[in-house]
């Protein structure tokens, strides 16, 4: 075990005032506005947390209008995901598909969002039909815009219908004023637009902190892994940064109902804002939580020095690092993008969160970077990150090792409007076709799509952005490429479908999975598809071998899912919840749920709310939401069993080399687990043996956990288990499952 | 020999919770170690021996993103 040291002097010397600026032109940009609709409107301040309405705006139609929160929504739903879910349940049909116009996107912060006394208190959750896998996608993002929106009187904005021209709408929360404007030559990408409309609509130099925009780039118009950027002014920097929603694809039905932005003008943030039922209980847990990352920290995670990378190098260790397209889980280069390095690369004199008043602050910024390639070459950019996902998707699990490339490609996935994640999953997917000879350089117009090209790289990114080339085939995702290269009979088919790591049309986000049966059903058994926000089960099964027996793992797949599913309905972040723990957590039953801090956050939800709630009223919570969603899936014609099939490079070795290079472990699974003798057997014999094994024990998995879930082994909600969470108060749900019993 | 998360260690005579961690490369820094049942606390992990036949608990408290 080694704890790594942080050397001052290490830090390399940017400026971090210093980046092109792209203001110019911003009073024509403004002249060029329309204003489509205007209506005024009166804004309030939560009251226990909730503002009780939701800002309803049809783009296509220009309808804007308030509906009521009922209490019905507030004690089923709680907010966030929950209330994203309950309006798209409302708003489309079982036909209704993610470019239709009644799909919506809807933003809703959640009851305890924007407090400032506890960490990680910001988040919002976007939730639409996805257009990679036609069921509802929830994402969770920091960022501004939430609690602004929240602050000028709304507890969800909820968008729909298509507008015929690129529209802006802005909400000024302090004058009470709704606008949709057209916004016909507005910058295309994030960097720049966010930018130039954070600076339009501040009234002045103090104003910039209290204006947000949620925008997308170029390849949102051409693919359909779109994701959404939402701001936050960097008051150090004197710069916009972001947040992104990015799984699902919600960039793309952004601009599919042509939404340019959104722009937020909210009250200055002050500590009181949600108007909460007990504020010294909200003052008194945040004072002990802001202590204990003081004194922890340093000696922990280091997550406000090295942000969510520290784990890079603990991943590798572990052989859990995804290395060229999840074959591998270590790769000799990885100390040039581990957290040794990003500690040295990103500015560390300055505080780095996403919203006021977290202590955990892991945001972090490598200032300076001068691009190489595509339309912005030559400028000199504040890149955020990279965090783990990034720094894994886009580097190891792509063979890239050169940090400045990896910092540009996050840098254009960013502006350009794409998930981190989906991208790295996609490119590592490409570039083994590459190395498997399914892709060559004519069927990918001339990239070569080798281990670590970060300039082939790069170029499809552009490509991705213009519409053009093979690009844009990426940019349909895995699953639309894994049809297209079969339909060509570019490669045996089983090996195409093995490789691409998507469920449901998601790709897997950077964990391996393939040595913890319960990580296989923590990405596979989700709601949304393979993202790791629902469980992280790799080391508590895995490594520390706490959950010997299928039924240890059905029960760590029911509770973690809930207790995770329930941040998303609150607004809050994950990462304060366990990337530090207290000094005597080591004593308590149950560490690895960090119970302090479990009770903290039914503290916060009660002094918030007014509502007195026990731990295990929030496992209820969340299941009511959670159980709704997978209806949802169901009503949408997927939900069922065989669309929580997982690829087999998520459950095992498909290649005859990713054999051999762990053979010794792999041989001996084959004594241990199946009671076999590998022994004379052939590498393609024993690889047989492994997938009937391993495709075995995940049809186990899956018994299990639905039985846990009181679900039927199809996957369906019972009545029985809609009735006990209440969900049979709502006919249309039920009927969605009476036609699968 | 022990037992460290269920997988056997050779053992020899001084071994510490860090020659364990060591061993097998255990570098995440949120642990929670039990020695036959016994909490060992992080600044005794240079000072804390292993007997012989031991059942070593290594949690990692990690949890992903």
């Amino acid at each position: 075990m080694s704890q790594l040291v942080f050397d001052p002097s290490k830090v390399m010397d940017f400026d971090y005032t210093r980046r092109t600026e792209y203001l110019e032109g911003l009073e024509a940009i403004q002249a060029a506005h329309k204003v489509l609709k205007e209506i005024t409107y009166t804004p309030s301040l939560p009251d226990k947390g909730y503002t009780n309405r939701t800002l309803y705006v049809n783009v296509g139609s220009l309808e804007v209008k308030e509906k009521p929160v009922t209490q019905q929504m507030k004690d089923v739903f709680i907010g966030g995901r929950g209330f994203g879910l309950f309006h798209l349940w409302n708003a489309v049909k079982p036909t209704t598909r993610w470019n239709d116009p009644e799909n919506e996107i809807i933003i809703s912060p959640g009851p305890v969002a924007g407090m400032t006394q506890y960490a990680g208190t910001g988040k919002s959750l976007v939730v639409s039909l996805s257009p990679q896998t036609d069921i509802p996608i929830d994402s969770n993002v920091g960022g501004f815009y939430g609690p602004l929106l929240k602050f000028s009187g709304f507890d969800a904005l909820e968008l729909q219908g298509k507008s015929d021209k690129d529209i802006i709408l802005f909400i000024d929360g302090v004058k009470g004023i709704i606008r949709i404007e057209e916004a016909p030559t507005d910058p295309v990408d994030s960097h720049v637009l966010a930018e130039v409309l954070t600076h339009m609509y501040a009234e002045n130099e103090k104003d910039l902190p209290n204006i947000s925009v949620v925008s997308t780039g170029a390849a949102a118009e051409h693919s359909l892994i779109g994701m959404l950027n939402f701001s936050f002014y960097d008051r150090r920097r004197k710069c916009v940064r972001f947040k992104q929603a990015g799984r699902g694809g919600i960039g793309t039905v952004f601009r599919d109902k042509r939404i340019r932005a959104l722009v937020v003008r909210g009250p200055k943030v002050a500590g009181d804002l949600n108007h909460p039922a007990d504020p010294e209980t909200i003052a008194k847990t945040g004072i002990k939580y802001h202590k204990e990352i003081r004194e922890n920290d340093g000696s922990q995670c280091m997550m406000r020095r090295n942000g969510t990378a520290h784990i890079v190098e603990i991943m590798d260790a572990y052989d859990l690092l995804p290395v060229h397209n999840f074959q591998y889980g270590s790769h000799p280069d990885v100390h040039k993008i581990d957290s040794s390095y990003w500690q040295q690369r990103c500015t560390q004199h300055t505080v780095d969160g996403c919203w006021y008043g977290c202590s955990m602050a892991c945001a972090k910024g490598a200032d300076g970077l001068v691009l190489k390639t595509g339309p912005y070459k030559g400028d000199m950019v504040t890149v955020d990150g990279p965090e783990y996902e990034n720094a894994a998707g886009l580097g190891s699990n792509c063979g890239v090792f050169d940090p400045d490339y990896l910092l540009e490609l996050n840098f254009y996935c960013d502006t350009y409007g794409i998930c981190t994640i989906t991208y790295g999953t996609l490119t590592a997917f490409v570039m083994e076709c590459y190395q498997r000879g399914i892709l060559n350089k004519s069927r990918t117009g001339g990239l070569e799509m080798t281990w670590g090209n970060a300039e082939a790289d790069l170029e499809m990114m552009h490509q991705m952005a213009r519409g053009e080339g093979f690009g844009k085939i990426a940019g349909l995702g895995v699953k639309k490429m894994k049809e297209h290269f079969i339909k060509n009979g570019w490669g045996d088919p089983q090996l195409i479908n093995d490789i691409g790591m998507e469920n449901k049309g998601l790709e897997y986000s950077q964990y391996m999975s393939k040595e913890s049966l319960a990580q296989q059903g923590g990405y596979a058994l989700t709601n949304k598809g393979p993202q790791h926000d629902e469980a992280w089960l790799i080391f508590m099964d895995m490594v520390n071998k706490q959950l010997p027996t299928f039924e240890d793992k059905a029960e760590a797949l029911y509770y973690f899912p809930l207790f995770r599913t329930w941040f998303g309905l609150n607004g809050f972040c994950k990462l304060p919840w366990n990337d530090v723990v207290p000094a005597n957590n080591s004593e308590q039953p149950e560490a690895h749920k960090v119970p302090e801090h479990v009770q903290n956050y039914v503290d916060l939800f009660s002094a918030t709310t007014g509502i007195k709630i026990s731990k295990e009223d929030l496992i209820v919570q969340s299941a009511k939401v959670y159980n709704f969603q997978r209806v949802f899936n169901i009503r949408m014609g997927k939900g069922l069993r065989l669309h929580d099939a997982a690829p087999y490079r998520s459950l095992g070795p498909v290649t005859k080399e990713e054999y051999e290079s762990r053979a010794e472990r792999y041989d001996q699974q084959i004594i241990t687990e199946m009671g076999l003798d590998p022994a004379g057997k052939s590498t393609e014999e024993k690889m047989a043996l492994h997938r009937e094994w391993r495709t075995g024990r995940f049809s186990q998995l899956m018994d299990s956990v639905y039985t846990r879930r009181g679900w039927t082994l199809d996957g369906v909600p019972t009545l029985a288990r809609l009735k006990e969470l209440g969900l049979d108060a709502f006919p249309e749900v039920v009927e969605v499952v009476k036609q699968h019993l | 020999m022990i037992l460290v998360n269920e997988e056997p260690l050779d053992w020899r005579a001084g071994m510490t919770v860090r020659d364990v961690l060591s061993a097998r490369n255990y570098r995440f820094p949120l642990l929670v170690i039990h020695v036959n049942g016994a909490l060992v606390q992080k600044q005794d992990y240079d000072t804390t021996t292993i007997p012989d036949g031991a059942v070593v608990k290594v949690i990692h408290l990690i949890s992903g993103g």
